[in-house]
């Protein structure tokens, strides 16, 4: 069970987030932007064994998007920021 | 030494004394003509396809722990081709006629038990969806058959029946052709069968780094020292974005844990393998009598292998609800595999963006069923430089045209 510091409520338990992928930027112009980098944007990932950082949602609790960067083999919280 | 009822009769008369080890563990050489990364039941099973259907002479397999102590030493065992798009049919059917004459391939004894797997449809919507499913997969020439509830009920008495079942059964539907194989035994019989045709399979050999030049493979760098090959080959599961961190690429791939956990052992009380859609839950009774069971993913992207409660009380109460009878069995273990999981949930196999590096990856939660058709696929790949048939619209490239094999919505379960 992870205790997450959601940056607006505190700590709480794992179960009242949501997990919601690694942050990325979209490219744009959008008509000038190539098949490779749609592919990066969409679909290409670090997927890094150790920081990894991550979009998280407070889903149950204050409704909040925020950036936490968690170590994926120790599941430690390294930093949690607000967006 | 070739296995028999003979050879054991022998042996058994004689003490058990004069049995033979089943590979070598050789030192590792300076050059081969085919490096495979990843001693799972994948990587051998690549090794020994590269040996026997397309005759590469000199082929290593590097394994950074020991063999099968990844997730074919973790899974649970299920065996099974009940997918929704022709082309994933094509592939996991291919692994299913492979293991049905596995044993006598390999001589070694894989207790392959095509038990039949059964899906549980728990609402009227499920069971139009499995109408559907069962009619795309007939149409692809898969022996499934759909249930009503009380077809269902013969083979699954102790499944809750009762009025007030959080989770009604409505009927489902059966791969008679489905079952479970000994995960353990796979691996063996794979090194012991690419073993006996020449394969070096070294053991504690850790792959460091990439020896890349001009944008083409040259060799692996490992932690008993640099190795110049011909072609290499990545089977390595859930460290598959790892491993291609390190050659300089990205795959649109992210790595889970998937927990599963067995009960004491019992007699026999669940005679095929249960699933349940709703719920992600699936048990099977092993040969030994234990409840294995499992569901879905946890929740976000771990490297560690051992899951997290919350899942693990989900997974736990989905089995419970369904089958209340296994409430006064006690866990005996519980654990989890990393599964790297692609967007459409369909592997990814064939060239890299590495000129003679091959992917065999992306195989997710479903891994263990594939296990002949990755090896199979890879060593083609890395024999001929080109994609199989079967193989070909499992490209990287599928991510760029947009061609996805979407078995996440196809076959509506992750497994």
């Amino acid at each position: 069970m992870l205790l997450i510091e959601c940056p607006w409520c505190g700590a709480r338990d794992e179960p009242e987030f949501t997990y919601g992928g690694e942050p990325a930027v979209r490219p744009g112009p959008a008509t000038e932007v190539g098949d490779a980098e749609w592919t990066g944007y969409l679909y290409l990932r670090g997927n890094e064994k150790g920081a990894h950082r991550e979009l998280w949602c407070h889903s149950a609790g204050c409704g909040q998007w925020f950036v936490m960067e968690r170590d994926t083999v120790t599941h430690a919280t390294i930093a949690v920021v607000r967006r | 030494m070739r296995y028999s009822a003979f050879s054991l009769l022998r042996q058994g008369l004689a003490g058990h004394a004069g049995w033979q080890q089943a590979w070598r563990s050789p030192p590792l050489q300076p050059r081969y003509d085919a490096v495979v990364v990843g001693g799972g039941g994948h990587g051998l099973a690549a090794a020994y396809y590269l040996a026997r259907v397309h005759g590469v002479r000199r082929v290593a397999v590097l394994e950074r722990g020991w063999l099968g102590g990844g997730n074919t030493g973790r899974n649970t065992t299920i065996v099974r081709s009940n997918y929704f798009f022709p082309e994933s049919v094509a592939l996991y059917d291919f692994a299913l006629r492979q293991y049905e004459q596995l044993s006598e391939e390999l001589n070694f004894n894989i207790m392959l038990s095509q038990r039949g797997m059964l899906c549980l449809g728990h609402s009227e919507h499920d069971m139009e969806m499995m109408a559907r499913a069962v009619n795309a997969m007939q149409i692809n020439g898969i022996d499934t058959e759909l249930l009503d509830a009380a077809q269902v009920r013969a083979e699954l008495p102790l499944a809750n029946f009762t009025a007030d079942a959080r989770y009604p059964i409505h009927g489902g539907f059966v791969q008679r052709r489905g079952g479970i194989a000994r995960h353990d035994a796979v691996a063996w019989g794979y090194a012991r069968a690419a073993d006996a045709l020449g394969v070096d399979i070294v053991q504690n050999c850790e792959v460091l780094d990439f020896i890349i030049t001009g944008g083409r493979i040259a060799g692996v760098r490992t932690s008993r020292g640099d190795v110049a090959a011909g072609a290499v080959g990545l089977s390595p599961s859930g460290h598959s974005g790892v491993l291609a961190a390190k050659a300089g690429f990205r795959l649109p791939i992210t790595s889970y844990a998937l927990q599963a956990m067995v009960s004491e052992p019992v007699k026999p009380v669940l005679h095929m393998v249960a699933m349940s859609w709703a719920t992600g839950m699936y048990v099977s009774q092993s040969d030994k009598g234990e409840l294995v069971f499992g569901a879905g993913l946890d929740l976000y992207p771990s490297y560690a292998q051992r899951g997290n409660l919350p899942t693990t009380q989900a997974i736990v109460a989905a089995m419970l609800e369904i089958f209340p009878a296994f409430r006064r069995l006690k866990m005996l273990r519980q654990w989890a595999g990393i599964v790297d999981v692609p967007w459409d949930y369909s592997p990814i196999l064939g060239p890299s963006p590495v000129a003679n590096l091959y992917l065999n990856c992306g195989w997710g939660t479903g891994g263990f069923k594939a296990t002949p058709a990755g090896g199979y696929f890879l060593a083609h790949a890395m024999a001929t430089g080109r994609h199989h048939p079967i193989s070909a619209p499992f490209d990287l490239g599928r991510f760029s045209t947009g061609a996805l094999i979407d078995e996440a919505a196809g076959a509506g379960i992750a497994h």
